[in-house]
């Protein structure tokens, strides 16, 4: 697998990356180690959902794959459920231009 | 790493990995005695039935036409039919003379010149048993992975596809172009938030600035039209399976294309070359057109990955299953043909697995019949140019 796995229960898939995906179903409560840091899941998060690793403010950009996938809605505290509640893309947005013209 | 299989050699050059007599409705007029006549045929007699109509704008009724002629092309097409209502703006004749250029035997059909569809379905039989005995003439001989044309598809992403099946798959279009065949992956859409990687690859300045512009126009498109293309990318089928932004979508979904330098991007539907390397295409992200689209380019072959499970294949290519997802290969097992979930659960590198897409796929050009052949999967849809679209190439 690309990436590296964190006590196989999910994987960080390039070094600074602010989130880590879940290889299975993780519990609220779950710690998760990263090497000598440890973050406790403040949520459920479903297999193949992300969560944060490190804090994060509203208006920050997200990172994955080691490229950037979106930005914060609202402030994201280490191991809190990253998905759309409060991440979103910076692209495709033609309700934003639609928004500017009016 | 086998690399040989026996294929069926057309006059064009090309080689074909099945012998497909192909039935091809020039509008919606027609689809439904297009799709009739094959059925009673067999399963050698396959229809593209479609959504087109009789009357398209030209630029419309061009992409129609390139997309039904490539079909008709394609080196898995041994014989074609074309069949038209009679009423299309599509001139049945000059498709076929377009088919028929490398020599292969194709004839037209007309409903109501025959007296409608009654007639039209007894004719349509009696041509197609006479063009199977003409494809059947066709060289049966042994080629080489060097030859094959692999269209590398994505569709039901979830975030296993980033990480396991889209990874294999990339691994096994490098050992594809490293054996000197042609890959190519599309869905324009899914370039973007992606595009500066892809940008990256390309071997020539000219490649890099077609990608680039590619991709503008499919984001304007969602400018133009004032909408926002999270309701649709992700897909909320993606959002489920834990995709939250394009960006991320496509990023995941680009590593199915390997690392070679990227060669060229062609039009939808437009030739891709033999021996070319990677080359793009520029389609929607809509799976079934996407798919359609390279098989008029010519891929004799389908590399799909789904985490979530899609089960679509084509009427003229096989289309070869992967998943990374571990429960969906358990689910949907008869649908699947290579499991990539391994590589989530630690048992498979990602080298292992695209050893493992590679084989798959030059057992299946050797005659191996996929889960979506197997099942008679074979939807078929062509791309519509969108009225705004239109407009805009009209410089209005």
């Amino acid at each position: 697998m690309k990436g590296r796995v964190l006590d196989g229960g999910a994987l960080v898939l390039a070094d600074g990356d602010s989130v880590a995906t879940a290889l299975e179903d993780l519990d609220a409560g779950r710690e998760v180690r990263d090497g000598d840091r440890a973050v406790t899941l403040a949520d459920d998060v479903p297999f193949g959902h992300k969560f944060a690793l490190d804090p994060l403010s509203a208006g920050e950009t997200v990172r994955k794959y080691g490229e950037v996938i979106g930005r914060t809605t609202a402030a994201v505290a280490a191991g809190e459920w990253v998905h759309t509640h409060n991440c979103e893309s910076t692209r495709g947005r033609g309700d934003v231009a639609a928004e500017v013209e009016r | 790493m086998r690399r040989e299989f026996t294929g069926y050699r057309r006059e064009s050059g090309r080689i074909g990995v099945r012998n497909h007599v192909a039935v091809l409705p020039t509008s919606v007029a027609s689809s439904c005695v297009a799709r009739g006549i094959a059925a009673e045929a067999g399963a050698w007699a396959r229809a593209t039935p479609h959504q087109m109509g009789a009357n398209q704008p030209d630029e419309a009724r061009a992409q129609t036409e390139r997309v039904l002629v490539g079909v008709g092309r394609n080196p898995n097409v041994g014989a074609a039919l074309v069949v038209e209502f009679g009423t299309e703006d599509i001139d049945a004749a000059d498709l076929a003379d377009r088919i028929a250029r490398d020599g292969k035997p194709v004839e037209t059909l007309s409903v109501r010149e025959v007296g409608g569809t009654a007639a039209a379905l007894q004719r349509g039989r009696t041509a197609l048993d006479s063009l199977n005995e003409a494809a059947a003439d066709a060289r049966h001989e042994s080629a080489d992975a060097s030859e094959l044309v692999v269209g590398v598809e994505c569709g039901g992403s979830d975030a296993t596809s980033g990480i396991a099946a889209n990874p294999a798959v990339g691994d096994a279009c490098d050992r594809l172009v490293a054996a000197g065949g042609t890959a190519s992956f599309s869905e324009t859409p899914e370039f973007i938030g992606a595009e500066h990687v892809l940008a990256e690859r390309c071997a020539d300045e000219e490649t890099r600035r077609r990608l680039l512009d590619r991709v503008e126009r499919r984001e304007a498109t969602a400018d133009l039209m004032g909408v926002d293309l999270r309701g649709a990318q992700p897909s909320p089928g993606n959002q489920e399976g834990g995709l939250t932004t394009i960006e991320e979508k496509s990023l995941g979904a680009i590593s199915k294309g390997g690392t070679t330098p990227v060669r060229g991007i062609v039009d939808y539907a437009e030739r891709l070359p033999v021996g070319g390397g990677l080359v793009l295409m520029d389609t929607p992200g809509y799976d079934v057109e996407s798919v359609v689209g390279k098989v008029a380019g010519g891929a004799q072959i389908i590399v799909f990955t789904t985490g979530r499970g899609s089960t679509t294949g084509n009427p003229v290519a096989p289309v070869v299953k992967v998943t990374g997802n571990p429960r969906t290969w358990e689910r949907m097992r008869s649908n699947m043909d290579v499991n990539a979930g391994a590589v989530v659960e630690g048992d498979a590198t990602i080298s292992e697995a695209g050893e493992r897409v590679f084989d798959e796929v030059l057992a299946v050009a050797d005659g191996k019949r996929t889960g979506a052949e197997t099942r008679r999967m074979e939807e078929f849809a062509i791309t519509e140019v969108h009225p705004r679209e239109l407009a805009e190439v009209r410089g209005k």
